[in-house]
């Protein structure tokens, strides 16, 4: 993460962009495919370089996790706005509100998201990819996040404080926002951390299937669907972006299930 | 529970007809023109407003929705004169780019998707409930610390990368297995499983390690229950314990999930059938948005969420049939 904020910083001191072209860097007489061992690794493109075009990896990689995580992060703060607001209404009004609230729910659960997803994002053609894509994946995916906090709601508000504020006139609002919400941060924590992997993975499938960030602009799924073309030949340009993606939704996953053992005891080490 | 199950029927079918109605929208705003499509390659601007004109590309979007709907159900012919298309029941359209329904694209597609998500589904069965239940019952150990930590890892890698490195290690270094292609079961079982047997592997892998931590939780909260507790003190052999009054309970939220899956992964193997190369629901689907072939694109959009939608049923009324407590709600 540090690394994508600092991509800028560290493309300036291995001297490389992302969008340069090294025509040196490859053999024309091979198909293109990068001089030196290791799919080009030399002191000047510290991870190698692309096959035909020779941009450099590293750089490419660096932009590629400012792209991946900004639209991840992004996404999972729309999730957990729309997600928290509209399933804390839910809950705690109960009657129509709920029931209008909860069928939205299972339509937009019982569409095929990545289908649709990709569908809506080929439709729209001439628009900001970036702002889009974080759109649509929002779209998608906050149903789960209000469907865990709309149960958590209807548990917490026949607890005696709430019944007590309510009793001493306080508005639906105030009990909402600053009696409800309050305990039910934990939970949303943990949640918003473990639907990061699953975005940064949306992502790099949509950008995979050539629907996400388009060329020019690097994100990793885009270079592993390059690379998938060159596995046999040139194996360095397909392993280094998969690993970047392994490590990352790992990290993720594995700070969201420390988050969740620390702040849920009811969690899996039950 | 007849009752249950008409109201369940009804939803059903309103929110297929919801989707269907979305889906129509989103591809009424694309670029492409199915009249130019129809028509073919040298087609004067007159003739392709007279084919819009048949095709009914004029009418609103709403009389437009109203016969793809009445389509999929008594079939419609599409153009006038010698250049009608016969769309039968059921018609999803017509994918003027390949010359054929799209339902009998589809259709062509459906055994390689269904052999690949039920072969998949066997096996991370296999290995996820496996490795769950082992964890749970030696909870705390070595054993299930590795299995449990294994899994995280497993869980993480990307399906690309597990796919690729499998051809590159199995069929290429090796050559132990041919390049996958989808053989009939019916014709040859075992080139079936031959072929098909790395693409199971990568989409197992990614499902089994979410279904390992799910089956251990699960185990281990049974296994805390008054009543299993009950089983020992009659004396039951821990075998008998475990079998009967610990698994059959236990496996009830797996068997939900398996279901709920296996809707999704009939048309949503996407990224797995392109790598492989398997021609699959989810390889038309990418094909199609390679070419913009719109009818398809909305026939498998709809598929899909058939299959979604009709499996959520299946859980629902297993467990209605399971336990009347969940009719009620």
């Amino acid at each position: 993460m540090l690394a994508a904020l600092l991509a800028p910083v560290l493309t300036a001191i291995s001297g490389t962009r992302p969008d340069t072209v090294d025509k040196k860097a490859v053999d024309p007489y091979l198909g293109g495919l990068p001089r030196g061992s290791l799919g080009g690794i030399s002191s000047q493109h510290w991870l190698g370089v692309e096959p035909l075009l020779g941009r450099d990896i590293f750089a490419r990689l660096l932009y590629g996790a400012q792209i991946s995580l900004l639209v991840a992060f992004s996404a999972a703060l729309l999730i957990t706005l729309i997600g928290t607001v509209l399933g804390i209404t839910a809950g705690y009004f109960g009657g129509r509100v709920d029931a209008l609230i909860s069928r939205l729910m299972d339509v937009m659960m019982s569409f095929p998201s990545l289908i649709f997803m990709i569908a809506l994002l080929s439709v729209a053609r001439d628009v900001n990819r970036v702002l889009l894509l974080i759109g649509v994946m929002s779209l998608f995916s906050w149903p789960y996040i209000a469907r865990v906090v709309r149960g958590q709601t209807l548990s917490l508000k026949h607890r005696e404080y709430v019944e007590a504020a309510r009793a001493g006139g306080t508005g639906s609002a105030r009990i909402l926002f600053g009696e409800i919400l309050p305990n039910l941060t934990g939970t949303i924590i943990v949640y918003v951390t473990l639907a990061v992997p699953g975005l940064i993975g949306t992502e790099a499938a949509l950008s995979f299937l050539g629907v996400g960030i388009r060329p020019p602009t690097p994100s990793w799924g885009q270079m592993i669907s390059d690379a998938v073309l060159y596995y046999k030949v040139d194996p360095m340009f397909f392993i280094l972006p998969s690993a970047c993606l392994f490590l990352v939704v790992l990290a993720f996953t594995l700070v969201g299930d420390a988050l969740r053992d620390a702040l849920d005891p009811k969690g899996s080490r039950a | 529970m007849i009752g249950y199950l008409l109201r369940r029927l009804a939803a059903m079918a309103a929110t297929l007809v919801i989707v269907c109605a979305l889906t129509f929208a989103v591809f009424y705003l694309l670029p492409s023109d199915p009249a130019a499509q129809f028509c073919g390659k040298d087609c004067s601007t007159e003739r392709i407003e007279l084919v819009r004109q048949q095709l009914g590309l004029a009418d609103p979007l709403i009389v437009q929705f109203w016969h793809y709907l009445k389509g999929i159900f008594a079939g419609q012919t599409l153009g006038t004169g010698q250049y009608a298309v016969q769309c039968g029941f059921p018609c999803f359209g017509y994918s003027f780019q390949s010359a054929q329904p799209v339902w009998d694209l589809m259709m062509d597609r459906l055994p390689t998707s269904i052999s690949l998500a039920l072969g998949a589904a066997v096996l991370w069965l296999v290995l996820g409930v496996g490795a769950g239940v082992v964890s749970a019952l030696r909870r705390g150990t070595w054993l299930d610390r590795t299995l449990m930590v294994g899994t995280i890892g497993i869980a993480a890698l990307p399906v690309y990368f597990t796919a690729m490195i499998l051809l590159y290690l199995v069929v290429t270094v090796a050559g132990l297995l041919p390049y996958p292609r989808y053989i009939a079961f019916t014709e040859n079982p075992g080139q079936w499983i031959a072929n098909l047997i790395l693409p199971w592997i990568t989409l197992a892998l990614l499902n089994a390690a979410i279904y390992a931590r799910m089956t251990r939780n699960s185990v281990i909260e049974t296994m805390a229950e008054p009543y299993v507790r009950t089983a020992r003190a009659k004396g039951l052999p821990e075998r008998r314990v475990v079998g009967k009054h610990g698994l059959r309970p236990a496996l009830t939220p797996v068997a939900t999930m398996l279901g709920m899956d296996l809707g999704g992964l009939l048309a949503g193997a996407l990224i797995t059938e392109s790598l492989f190369s398997l021609p699959g629901i989810g390889k038309l689907f990418a094909d199609s948005l390679n070419k913009s072939d719109q009818p398809v694109i909305m026939g498998v959009t709809l598929l899909a969420s058939f299959f979604i939608v009709s499996s959520n049923l299946v859980v629902d009324l297993v467990y209605a049939w399971i336990d009347p407590r969940a009719r009620l709600s």
